[in-house]
């Protein structure tokens, strides 16, 4: 028989074993985001098609045609959704992620699994979004016939290092949001300003060499040039920036969890 | 063995400026916390060798103190108590949903908590998705849920609306889905607090029996609810918390009787003064209960209250009673009639309930006095909503008009109408 002892301060004992005992209820929680997002839209699942698609032709216009931004000598078109997809997978599991707590308040202070498995959903939606884009990306290389060179091996490597940088943010954020509703307000102004300072609509080779290695400090700078690195193929990957990017995403990752473990405690006597 | 053990548990709340009712607190702005703690730092820097002034704006609230108690399998405990007194805070540390400030818990077995049904219901999301969602939060497996899925549906009633949104569904499919996925669940310790309170009639009764059902499989559950009557019939052990402390642990009924003593004679007490500076309340009680706190169908009571006016006034004091039901709604008020201008003095304003008037239940009774003036406005004077508490409780033998029958009969009251039945053709 299941012997469970709960004491004062010592409640996070058996934490990760209750993780892993609710991995159904994490994996049927992400199900249930999954089916909510399109219902009742008439276009449903063509959203994820069109979102990305749109931004990507907003932003060959305004950076490649209007701003004529170098293009890596490859079709603007790619270099821009090569950045779009860890981009829109990073900002909506940040947007997702950093409200989900709230939006299931009632959840909350009515039933006990573990806190962290909420936050954790909204990256899978975003992953089967990504997925998806990433089928958009196969027709564009093949409309502008462009092949990929081997270095594609190494995109889950890269989708990784965007997942670790995404869920340090969005644990740090949700669990802040549950007491400080302020977040709620500053979460869209992260993910735009997100969006301007990361190279998204243009190569990071624009960044004077004396500042990227402070350009690098923003992790999704490392995420995206890598995405560049094995799509594009013949973009130069600045190494130093890199591996400056992962260990701010990893610092970002335990800083976040840290948060999140200290404030779960008190989730639902505040919420 | 026991298959609960709680020693020396305690549950605080810190609460600040911002209090609301329910007794935790709210979020609290960036700004709010910010201010704080900014002003803090430089009340250090002004006076470096005062007392910490911070402390003073925040007040602890112990929901829960000092509870010791232990429940052995298969036990059935009722758990009763004002509001207020702990009892959701209790089943919220034992479902783990809070962690407790002091003390220790061991729980031998998995427990389930209904809280509230329907929990994580998504209203976009079809009866048969919802199904296995709600299952799922409150603690089943998938292969679970799918063995008992067909009993859930049969139970609920609702196999034709199966595939359609639950937002179309009307509450009563609402609830009886929901619980219908809370019954089924198979824990050895079943938490469970009031929400048998909803639906129909027939389907509480479907409700009740099947807790009834799951008490004999030697389950054990934790029972929180106002209702005396369900307390006393479901379970053997009855435990009555007071402002957080355990007041009383043992038999259900000496339980019970135990919970309508301490209100009344608080209440007769009156710690709490409910006055203006026109009237105050003495005192209020109830007269012509059987044994302390129980009154049958049958049985008609009277309710007392004493007042004091202190002044004249250009209007005319009105007493009035306000009598609620268990869930908290209005069961009727009623205002003493023929009230003139009244010169200052004590007064006792008394109103008999008739006999077979109320329902099975417990009652709450709360006594004013309401001010009416000549320009046609007025003014309450005091009000203690929570002054007095009785219990109705069905005899059932023949004047209850059962025939037999054993289950609830609905309705806030339950009078005996005159009625004929005269034959008129063959």
């Amino acid at each position: 028989m299941v012997k469970l002892v709960i004491e004062a301060g010592q409640v996070n004992r058996q934490y990760f074993k209750d993780i892993l005992a609710y991995r159904e209820l994490f994996l049927l929680l992400a199900w249930r985001d999954v089916l909510v997002r399109y219902k009742q839209t008439i276009i449903g699942i063509a959203w994820s098609v069109l979102r990305p698609l749109l931004t990507m032709i907003v932003f060959t216009i305004v950076f490649g045609r209007l701003a004529k931004m170098p293009s890596e000598g490859v079709a603007y078109p790619i270099l821009v959704f090569a950045a779009l997809l860890p981009w829109q997978f990073f900002s909506s599991t940040v947007n997702e992620g950093g409200n989900s707590l709230v939006n299931n308040a009632s959840m909350i202070s009515k039933v006990y699994f573990p806190r962290i498995i909420i936050p954790t959903t909204a990256m899978i939606v975003s992953l089967i979004d990504f997925l998806i884009s990433i089928l958009i990306l196969s027709a564009l290389m093949f409309w502008y016939q462009h092949v990929p060179t081997w270095r594609v091996v190494f995109l889950p490597m890269f989708l990784g290092l965007a997942a670790i940088a995404a869920m340090g943010v969005t644990y740090m954020i949700s669990a802040l949001n549950v007491k400080y509703r302020d977040f709620r307000h500053v979460l869209p102004f992260i993910i735009q300003f997100g969006l301007y300072i990361s190279p998204v609509g243009f190569s990071s080779t624009v960044v004077p060499d004396k500042w990227r290695l402070i350009y690098s400090l923003n992790p999704m700078v490392g995420v995206i040039d890598g995405f560049r690195w094995a799509i594009v193929g013949n973009t130069p990957m600045y190494w130093p920036g890199f591996f400056i990017s992962v260990g701010l995403a990893v610092l970002l990752l335990v800083v976040g969890f840290g948060v999140f473990r200290r404030m779960e405690r008190e989730f639902a006597d505040v919420i | 063995m026991s298959i609960i053990k709680v020693e020396n548990l305690g549950k605080k709340y810190i609460i600040g400026h911002d209090l609301n009712p329910g007794g935790a607190y709210r979020s609290r702005s960036l700004r709010d916390t910010l201010t704080h703690t900014a002003r803090g730092f430089y009340q250090r820097l002004r006076h470096p060798l005062s007392p910490n002034t911070e402390n003073t704006e925040i007040e602890e609230f112990w929901a829960l103190r000092d509870l010791q108690f232990e429940i052995e399998p298969g036990d059935r405990v009722g758990i009763i108590g004002r509001n207020g007194a702990g009892k959701s805070t209790l089943l919220k540390v034992l479902s783990r949903i809070t962690e407790p400030t002091t003390g220790r818990i061991e729980i031998s077995g998995r427990v389930a908590s209904l809280l509230e049904v329907g929990t994580g219901f998504h209203p976009e999301l079809t009866g048969r998705e919802n199904i296995y969602l709600n299952g799922a939060i409150l603690g089943m497996t998938r292969g679970e849920i799918k063995t008992k899925f067909d009993e859930i549906v049969d139970f609920s009633e609702i196999e034709k609306f199966l595939d359609t949104p639950v937002k179309r569904y009307s509450s009563g499919m609402y609830v009886r889905l929901a619980f219908a996925v809370a019954a089924h669940l198979d824990p050895e310790i079943l938490i469970v607090d009031e929400v048998l309170a909803v639906g129909d009639a027939q389907f509480q009764k479907k409700c009740l029996g099947k807790m009834e059902e799951v008490g004999r499989e030697g389950r054990t559950i934790l029972f929180v609810s106002h209702n005396m009557a369900m307390i006393s019939n479901l379970c053997q052990t009855g435990m009555v918390l007071n402002e957080g402390k355990l007041e009383f642990f043992g038999q259900a009924s000496d339980a019970v009787t135990r919970y309508y003593q301490n209100t009344n004679q608080r209440d007769a007490a009156h710690k709490r003064e409910f006055k203006s500076d026109t009237a105050e309340l003495l005192g209020a009680e109830l007269v012509g209960l059987s044994n302390l706190s129980d009154l049958t169908i049958h049985d008609g009571l009277t309710v007392r209250m004493r007042y004091r006016l202190k002044r004249q006034i250009d209007g005319k004091c009105v007493p009035n009673f306000h009598f609620f039901v268990s869930d908290g709604s209005y069961a009727f008020v009623d205002s003493a009639k023929d009230v003139t201008n009244m010169p200052p003095g004590i007064y006792r304003a008394e109103c008999k309930i008739p006999r077979q008037f109320l329902n099975e239940g417990a009652y709450f009774v709360g006594v004013a006095l309401t001010s009416y003036f000549e320009s046609g406005s007025f003014k309450i004077e005091f009000f203690d909503r929570n002054a007095l508490t009785f219990n109705v409780v069905d005899p059932m033998d023949e004047r209850s008009n059962r025939y037999g029958y054993g289950g609830p009969i609905p309705g806030v009251v339950r009078p005996r109408l005159d009625w004929s039945i005269a034959k008129e053709s063959q």
